[in-house]
């Protein structure tokens, strides 16, 4: 008998903890859960080696279409023969390393600029600098670069390009039609509630439609404006008025004692949004808003249909070559795993900013 | 119902009143929640007003510092009159500063962000010397040691004092109080009281809506009783307290009692 500490600890059953309380919580707590578990861990054995068998033991990896037709397995090789091609379109070969380095610069500056600590003058000097030579990559002129076409730009770059200014430049513009639609001024109040309604009133392929075939009809003769950047303004446009309402929901959120308090003190209008009420009112909407900008970004595979040789494009054409038909699923898979990567790690990175700006808020006691 | 008895008015009768309301009326669409409000305050001065809820006390205070659009009569803060000048409003409002019932800090700042946000971006002030600032004022509510929490994570009475510093930081001549004690759990109403009483024998001008009747007997100079929009009773605290006159203010005043 232990004479020192009069309770003895006491471990938990058994049941409780361990794998067999995990098991027992998670998969087998109920009759309908437990059903459910052996359904699916069914599916799961029946399905998975299957997919295992076609996808990496009875798969080709480099061979011809020819030999593909007749292997058993996934034939990857529609991917790994055509990569180039799928990846930058129709872009000069001999020319696709300056994509493939403007790619990289991207990714790698938006990798460095994922913490905000970082976020200064130099930075701002230094993705000016990098955007700078990123445009200059692709378009070429200078430098001996031998000028490329914008109508040539197709592929991943093609994807990227649209997606990245397309969100850079929607979000502050949404923001600004937001603020626009609660302002008292009745003029900029219905301009910002008509320009929203009627965009979010016809759907984005409509908006493409018409930057490319009606909106050059209404230019004077002679000017033309490129057909890569007007697909691009009818994204930002789009994709801001999306913005526009979900931060209005934020800003609706807000207590109005927050507005009051911050007027109280003498901030102005552009003071208070900017240090009180956008701060809280932008961070209760993180998850609404980077929902859009993904599927902004999944959007811009519609500029197939104004014949942009996105990434989703140029394997559509891959595919419809007669040595490679037939493989769509390995092709799609592969564009598949692009996209989720690219989704994914958006919103990992909003789930991150959310918890990096979650309030302390552990008191010790607080009235509401 | 006006009371323009020049009953209570302690200080030298050749200064200018630094709050003037003359004949303001209010109303929220049809309704009409402030009728005939006269009221002039002097420097230095401290007002309670009381009265039942719904009966416009909170309007009138919120009116001052044009929280609230007047639509009938004048109101004239600190030799500026309250119009739809934006100029107006925003001088007005750095004079004025205002405490709430609900504290209304800014929960995604430090305490000491919360305090200096006036300062810097209103005053221009360097962000060192406004530190320096908050943190006297802190020291003034007698919470230098939470500088650097949030608002979140500190307790009510502590986030009023808050509230109240960081109306200080901004050097204003008038205070107004919203029921800064009725959102606190009874054990934190001494301490946001207490702070009050050393601000009003510092001798800030103070208009208080509150009833907390002891509070009003140490520090203020007039009590204001309204109900329905009016001001119907105005007299010194002992003799409101112990004598009302009118009886909406006698039936008012066994109710709270």
């Amino acid at each position: 008998m232990n004479t020192t500490t009069s309770i003895e600890e006491i471990k938990p059953p058994i049941t409780n903890v361990g794998v067999i309380g995990w098991l027992r919580q998670h998969l087998f707590n109920g009759i309908f859960n437990s059903i459910a578990t052996v359904l699916i861990l069914v599916l799961l054995i029946r399905v998975i080696p299957q997919f295992f068998q076609w996808a990496f033991i009875d798969s080709v990896w480099f061979s011809s279409g020819q030999e593909c037709h007749q292997a058993k397995g996934a034939c990857w090789s529609v991917i790994t023969q055509n990569i180039r091609f799928n990846v930058f379109g129709y872009f000069p070969y001999e020319e696709q390393w300056r994509p493939l380095v403007a790619m990289i610069m991207l990714v790698g500056m938006l990798i460095y600029s994922r913490d905000w600590n970082r976020w200064n003058k130099k930075l701002g000097y230094a993705w000016i600098f990098a955007l700078f030579v990123m445009g200059l990559l692709m378009k070429g002129g200078l430098f001996g670069l031998v000028p490329v076409e914008s109508t040539k730009w197709s592929g991943l770059p093609l994807t990227l390009l649209l997606s990245f200014f397309g969100i850079l430049a929607s979000y502050p513009l949404g923001v600004v039609l937001a603020l626009g639609r609660q302002s008292n001024m009745p003029v900029i109040k219905s301009f910002c509630v008509v320009y929203i309604e009627m965009i979010r009133g016809v759907p984005l392929i409509t908006m493409l439609f018409m930057s490319t075939v009606m909106f050059p009809l209404f230019l004077p003769e002679g000017v033309t404006i490129d057909k890569v950047l007007r697909a691009q303004a009818a994204i930002i446009l789009f994709t801001a008025a999306y913005i526009a309402e979900v931060v209005r929901g934020g800003l609706q959120a807000m207590d109005k004692g927050q507005y009051e308090a911050a007027e109280s003190l003498g901030l102005n209008y552009f003071q208070m949004m900017r240090k009180i009420i956008l701060p809280q009112a932008l961070k209760i909407v993180i998850p609404p808003t980077v929902g859009i900008l993904i599927s902004a970004f999944k959007d811009t595979s519609l500029v197939v249909i104004i014949a942009l040789y996105d990434i989703l494009n140029t394997t559509k054409s891959i595919l419809s070559e007669p040595e490679w038909t037939g493989f769509s699923t390995e092709a799609y898979i592969f564009i598949a795993m692009i996209y989720y990567i690219c989704c994914f790690s958006m919103s990992q990175y909003s789930r991150r900013i959310e918890k990096q700006l979650e309030y302390k808020n552990t008191p010790p006691q607080q009235t509401s | 119902m006006s009371t323009e008895q020049a009953s209570s008015q302690p200080q030298a009768k050749d200064e200018q009143p630094i709050i003037e309301i003359i004949e303001m009326h209010k109303w929220f669409d049809d309704f009409h929640v402030l009728k005939d409000i006269n009221l002039k305050v002097m420097p230095q001065e401290k007002i309670v007003v009381c009265g039942p809820s719904g009966s416009g006390k909170s309007t009138v205070i919120r009116c001052i510092n044009r929280l609230e659009e007047h639509q009938r009569g004048k109101i004239i803060v600190n030799g500026t009159e309250l119009t739809r000048d934006l100029k107006n409003i925003e001088r007005v409002r750095t004079e004025v500063g205002m405490v709430f019932q609900h504290f209304n800090l800014f929960p995604h700042l430090t305490i000491l962000e919360n305090l200096t946000v006036g300062p810097i971006w209103v005053r221009k002030t360097p962000k060192k010397e406004a530190e320096e600032l908050a943190r006297h004022y802190l020291e003034i509510v007698r919470i230098p040691e939470q500088a650097n929490k949030y608002p979140g994570q500190i307790s009510g009475g502590q986030q009023q004092r808050v509230a109240i510093a960081r109306s200080l930081c901004m050097k204003p001549k008038i205070m107004l109080f919203d029921e800064p004690t009725s959102a606190l759990d009874p054990e934190m109403i001494k301490e946001v009281l207490d702070v009050m009483v050393d601000l009003a024998r510092e001798g800030m001008t103070m208009i208080v809506v509150s009833h907390e009747m002891g509070f009003a007997k140490t520090v203020a100079d007039r009590v204001i009783f309204m109900d329905f929009g009016e001001i119907v009773e105005e007299n010194d605290p002992y003799e409101f307290f112990d004598n009302p006159q009118h009886e909406r203010t006698q039936l008012f005043l066994s109710q709270i009692l």
